[in-house]
C-alpha cells in the first residue's frame, strides 16, 4: 500500500516536472492591439516581465501595450500581485521591474533596491453623487474613519448613518490612506473589499458611503470630495496642495543591469515621451 | 509467448492499479499540503489564541489572529441558510416527488436543474445588484452587504441540492407503505408526511448534510454579498467575514505570518469540511442499510 | 368525516408545499430572466471577438472565450485517462474489498471540498513549481473533476453485462484483450456523460482558479495559452464585476454562461437518455 502511493506521488511529480519544463515567462500578458503611440526607434525583441501594484494596472498595462506597438518583438507581461509581493519579486530575480505604490521603506533600500518614481497618484475620497457633503479637511476625514463622527449630519451633510467602506488588509491604497490621515490600524470599515472597482462600486450604491481610491480610477458613479477646499486633479496632486496621494514606484536592483527590452522600456516610460499615456491614465506625470 | 503475455498482463494491472490509487494520492497530497503549511502559523501563534482570539487584524503593527469571528460567522450563515433553505426544499421536492401534475413535474425539473447550473460568481453578482441594495432600502440599514445577505444567497445555493437529493429519497419508498396508509384513510397529504416522509428521513438527511457541505465551502458568491470586515456576527446586519472569503480575500496580498495563517484558516475549513462529509457518509450509509 | 385539525394539517401543508414549489420556481425565472435581461443588451460582435485594451478602454472576452476552451480540454484530456483507469481497475480488476472502500471514500472526500481549497493547493504544489498558468489550473481542475468521470464511468461499467466478458474469456482472450474491446467500449456513454459534467463544472469555476491560473486577458494560441496565465470566462466574469465594476461586461458574460449551463444540462439529460434507450 505505502509503496503503491510513493508511486503515484513519484507519477504526480513527474507530470509536474514535465509542467515546469514547458513553462516560459508565465505572467499575464497584455496584448498589442491600439497602433497609435509609437515611443522608441530602436527595436528590441525580448520579454519585460513586471510585478507589482494592483493599482498601477491602468497605467502599466497602457505603457506595455504602447511600447509593445512600437516593438514587435517584445511580449510585455504584467503580474497583478499587489506591491509587496512585486518588491519581493524583483529582489528574487522573479520579474525584470518590481511595482510598487508606495514609496520604498529604509530596509528596502538597505537590502539593494532603487525606486524611480514613475508618477504620483491621488487618492480620491469619494461618496455617492447624492451626497451633499463637497469637501473634508484630512482631520475630520481621520475622524470619520476611526469612528468618532458616525453621522453625515455632524459634518454638513442630509443626515443618516456614514458607511465606511475601504480595503482589505495589505493593499497599498489602504496603506497609503491609513498613513496620510494617521489612522493605521485604527479604522472602523464596514465593508473592506478586494479592489478599486470594488469600492467605487459600492459607494455608487449606498447615499451614505464613503471610500477611498485611486483617483486614475475614480468614475462618475462617485464624487470624489474636495480635501482641505482642494478638488483632486493632475494639478493639484502635481504641485502637492492635494494632500492624500502617494507614489507610484519603478522597483530595481542596484547594480544589476536589465536587459536591453527591459532597459529600453525602462527608459521609455520614464522620459518625457510617455507622459501623454501616463496623464491618459489617469495619473500625473514626473519626468 | 505464454510468459511474455503474462508479463504483459501483469504490467496492465499494475498500470491500471496506479490509475485507481490516483484518488487516494489526491486526498493524501491535499491532506498534507494543507496540514504542513497550516500547521507552523497555529504553533506560532498558539492554538487557543488562535481559534478563539476574537480579533482579526493581520496587517496591524501588533498583528492579531484571532478567527472565532470567522468560524462563528461560517456556523451562523450555514445554519441560517439551513433554517431557510431547507423547509422550501423539502416542501418542494414532497410535491414534485408524489403530487405534482407530470408536466409541472419536468418543468420543475428543468428549472431546479438550471439553479444547480449557475455558476456561483453568477448568483454572486445577482446579490450584489439586486440583494444588497434591496436589503438596504427594505430593512432601512445603512448598507445591505451582511451576514443577511450571504445567508439568504447560501440558502438559493443549497436549494437545488436539497430538493434532488430529497425527491430521489422520497421516490424510492416503497408503493405499498403508502398503499397502506391510504387504505386506512389518510388523505394523501398525511400519507406522505406521516409515512413517505419519515421514511425517507436518512435520504433528506444526508440532502440537509450535503447543502451545509456545500454552504460552508462556498467562497466567490458570499464574497461578493458580505461585505468582508472582520466583525464578530452579533447581528444579521452586520458586515461578516466568513472562513472561506477570509482565505479569498487577503491571499493575494499576503506574505509572512500572514500568509501562513491563511493556509491555517484553510486547515479550519478542511477539517469542518471532512466533518460533514463523515456525517454525510454515515446518513448514505444508514441508508444503504434500510 | 375529516375533522377541523386535519383539515387544518391538510391546507397548512398543501399551501406550504405550493408556496414552496412557486418559491423555487419563480427564483429560477427571476434569475434566468434578470441576467439575460441585463446581459444579452450587451453582447456584441465587438465584445466577443476582441481582446481588451487599457490604451482605448475597450473590453473584449475573446481571450476568455479561447482561455476556457483551452483549459477544457487539458484538463479532460488528463482527466478522462485517469477516471476511466481507476473505473476500471475497481470493476474489473480490484480484489481487495477494504482496498475499493478506502478508493471509493477518497473519491467521495474529492467531491466534498470545496473549490477554494482546491484553489489554494493548486497554488502551493502547481503555480509555485510551474508558475500561474492556465497548465496549474487545469491540473487543479483534474484533481476536481477526477471523481465525477469515475464515478460515471463506474455506473455504465457496472451496466456492460458479465456474460459479455464471460463469453470473451471463453474465447481464449487476455484480461486486457477484454477490456480493450468489451469492457471500454461499453462505457463510452458513461464518459461522456463524465466529461460533459466535467465541462459545466469547469466552466463554472472561478475560486479553484483565481490562484492557480490567473485572471489575464491575453489572446494566445494553444500551446503558448497554457503556459501563460488567463482567466476564463467566469472568472473574467468575477475580475469584471467585483474588480472593475464593468457591469455591462459582467452580465454579457453571465448570460452566456447560464445559456451553456442550459445547453450542458440538455446534452446530458439527452445522452442518458440515449445510450439508456440503446442498451435496452
Amino acid at each position: 500500500m505505502k509503496s503503491m502511493i510513493s508511486i503515484v506521488l513519484a507519477v504526480l511529480m513527474v507530470l509536474a516536472m514535465a509542467g515546469c519544463a514547458e513553462r516560459g515567462a508565465a505572467a499575464p500578458a497584455v496584448t498589442a492591439a491600439a497602433p497609435d503611440a509609437a515611443p522608441a526607434a530602436e527595436k528590441y525583441t525580448g520579454t519585460v516581465s513586471t510585478d507589482g501594484s494592483t493599482s498601477m494596472e491602468k497605467v502599466i498595462g497602457a505603457l506595455g501595450e504602447s511600447f509593445m506597438a512600437a516593438n514587435d518583438g517584445v511580449t510585455f507581461t504584467y503580474n497583478p500581485t499587489g506591491s509587496g509581493s512585486g518588491i519581493k519579486a524583483v529582489l528574487e530575480g522573479r520579474c525584470d521591474i518590481g511595482l510598487s505604490s508606495r514609496a520604498l521603506k529604509a530596509e528596502e533600500e538597505a537590502q539593494g533596491l532603487v525606486g524611480t518614481t514613475l508618477a504620483i497618484d491621488g487618492i480620491a475620497v469619494i461618496v455617492n453623487p447624492a451626497n451633499t457633503v463637497e469637501d473634508l479637511d484630512v482631520e475630520t476625514i481621520a475622524k470619520i474613519y476611526t469612528g468618532e463622527i458616525t453621522g453625515w449630519s455632524e459634518v454638513g451633510g442630509n443626515g443618516g448613518e456614514i458607511v465606511l467602506i475601504g480595503r482589505e488588509a495589505g493593499s497599498g491604497t489602504r496603506g497609503g490612506f491609513e498613513e496620510i490621515t494617521e489612522t493605521v490600524d485604527k479604522c472602523q470599515y464596514r465593508q473592506e473589499l478586494t479592489s478599486t472597482g470594488d469600492v467605487i462600486t459600492a459607494v455608487a450604491q449606498n447615499p451614505g458611503a464613503i471610500g477611498y481610491a485611486s483617483l486614475a480610477s475614480v468614475k462618475d458613479t462617485v464624487k470624489a470630495l474636495k480635501v482641505a477646499g482642494v478638488a483632486p486633479s493632475e494639478e493639484t496632486v502635481k504641485d502637492g496642495t492635494y494632500l492624500i496621494q502617494r507614489p507610484f514606484v519603478l522597483v530595481t536592483r542596484e547594480g544589476t543591469e536589465l536587459a536591453p527590452a527591459a532597459q529600453a522600456f525602462f527608459g521609455y516610460v520614464t522620459s518625457a515621451e510617455a507622459n501623454e499615456v501616463i496623464a491618459a491614465a489617469g495619473v500625473v506625470p514626473v519626468n | 509467448m505464454k510468459k511474455k503475455s503474462n508479463l504483459f498482463e501483469t504490467l496492465v494491472h499494475g498500470i491500471f492499479l496506479i490509475l485507481g490509487l490516483v484518488t487516494i494520492g489526491c486526498v493524501l497530497l491535499i491532506t498534507v499540503y494543507l496540514v504542513v503549511s497550516g500547521i507552523p502559523a497555529i504553533r506560532e501563534i498558539g492554538l487557543v489564541r488562535f481559534l478563539f482570539g476574537s480579533k482579526w487584524a493581520s496587517t496591524a503593527a501588533q498583528p492579531q489572529y484571532g478567527i472565532l469571528p470567522f468560524i462563528l460567522t461560517s456556523i451562523y450563515g450555514t445554519a441560517g441558510a439551513v433554517f431557510l433553505g431547507v423547509p422550501v426544499g423539502v416542501l418542494t421536492a414532497v410535491y414534485l416527488a408524489k403530487l405534482a401534475p407530470p408536466k409541472i413535474k419536468s418543468a420543475m425539473g428543468q428549472a431546479v436543474s438550471m439553479l444547480a447550473g449557475i455558476p456561483s460568481v453568477v448568483y454572486g453578482l445577482v446579490g450584489m445588484m439586486v440583494l444588497v441594495p434591496g436589503l438596504r432600502r427594505v430593512f432601512c440599514i445603512p448598507d445591505g452587504a451582511s451576514l443577511l445577505a450571504a445567508i439568504i444567497v447560501l440558502a438559493v445555493m443549497i436549494l437545488p441540492a436539497i430538493i434532488k437529493m430529497s425527491v430521489t429519497a422520497l421516490e424510492a419508498v416503497p408503493k405499498e407503505y403508502e398503499d397502506g396508509s391510504l387504505a386506512l384513510g389518510a388523505t394523501p397529504e398525511e400519507t406522505y408526511f406521516r409515512v413517505s416522509l419519515p421514511a425517507a428521513k436518512s435520504g433528506i438527511a444526508a440532502s440537509v448534510v450535503l447543502g451545509v457541505g456545500r454552504a460552508i465551502g462556498e467562497a466567490m458568491a458570499v464574497m461578493m454579498v458580505a461585505g468582508n470586515a472582520p466583525n464578530m456576527p452579533d447581528s444579521l446586519f452586520q458586515s461578516v467575514r466568513f472562513l472561506t472569503t477570509a482565505v479569498a480575500s487577503e491571499m493575494s496580498y499576503s506574505s509572512g505570518l500572514q500568509r501562513q495563517a491563511l493556509f491555517s484558516i484553510a486547515l479550519v475549513l478542511y477539517l469542518f469540511i471532512m466533518l460533514v462529509n463523515g456525517i454525510l457518509n454515515l446518513f448514505l450509509k444508514g441508508e444503504k442499510a434500510e | 368525516m375529516i375533522s377541523n385539525r386535519r383539515k387544518l394539517f391538510l391546507w397548512t401543508v398543501r399551501g406550504g408545499m405550493w408556496l414552496a414549489t412557486a418559491i423555487t420556481g419563480a427564483l429560477a425565472l427571476f434569475l434566468m430572466g434578470y441576467v439575460l435581461f441585463r446581459g444579452v443588451p450587451n453582447i456584441t460582435w465587438e465584445l466577443l471577438s476582441t481582446s481588451p485594451s487599457y490604451l482605448s478602454g475597450r473590453i473584449g472576452i475573446l481571450p476568455d472565450i479561447l482561455n476556457t476552451v483551452y483549459i477544457i480540454i487539458a484538463a479532460l484530456v488528463v482527466v478522462i485517462p485517469l477516471g476511466v483507469g481507476a473505473a476500471v481497475y475497481l470493476t474489473e480488476y480490484a480484489s481487495n474489498k477494504r482496498l475499493v472502500g478506502v478508493i471509493e471514500y477518497a473519491a467521495e472526500a474529492l467531491s466534498g471540498i470545496p473549490s477554494i481549497i482546491y484553489g489554494l493547493v493548486g497554488m502551493l504544489v502547481f503555480s509555485n513549481n510551474m508558475g500561474t498558468s492556465l497548465l496549474a489550473g487545469a491540473l487543479t481542475l483534474v484533481i476536481m473533476n477526477l471523481p465525477t468521470v469515475m464515478r460515471n464511468t463506474q455506473e455504465s461499467l457496472k451496466t456492460v453485462p458479465q456474460s459479455y466478458r464471460e463469453g470473451a474469456f471463453g474465447l481464449g482472450a487476455g484480461k486486457w484483450r477484454v477490456i480493450r474491446t468489451v469492457v471500454l467500449p461499453g462505457c463510452v456513454d458513461g464518459v461522456v456523460t463524465g466529461c460533459i459534467l466535467s465541462v459545466g463544472r469547469i466552466l463554472g469555476e472561478s475560486a479553484a482558479l483565481l490562484f492557480t491560473a490567473g485572471f489575464a486577458h491575453a489572446a494566445n494560441g494553444f500551446w503558448e495559452g497554457l503556459r501563460s496565465a488567463g482567466a476564463t470566462l467566469t472568472v473574467a466574469l468575477y475580475v469584471y464585476a467585483k474588480e472593475q465594476g464593468e457591469f455591462g461586461a459582467a452580465f454579457a458574460i453571465a448570460a452566456i454562461l447560464m445559456v451553456l449551463a442550459f445547453a450542458i444540462n440538455m446534452a446530458a439529460g439527452m445522452v442518458t437518455n440515449k445510450f439508456q434507450r440503446s442498451k435496452k
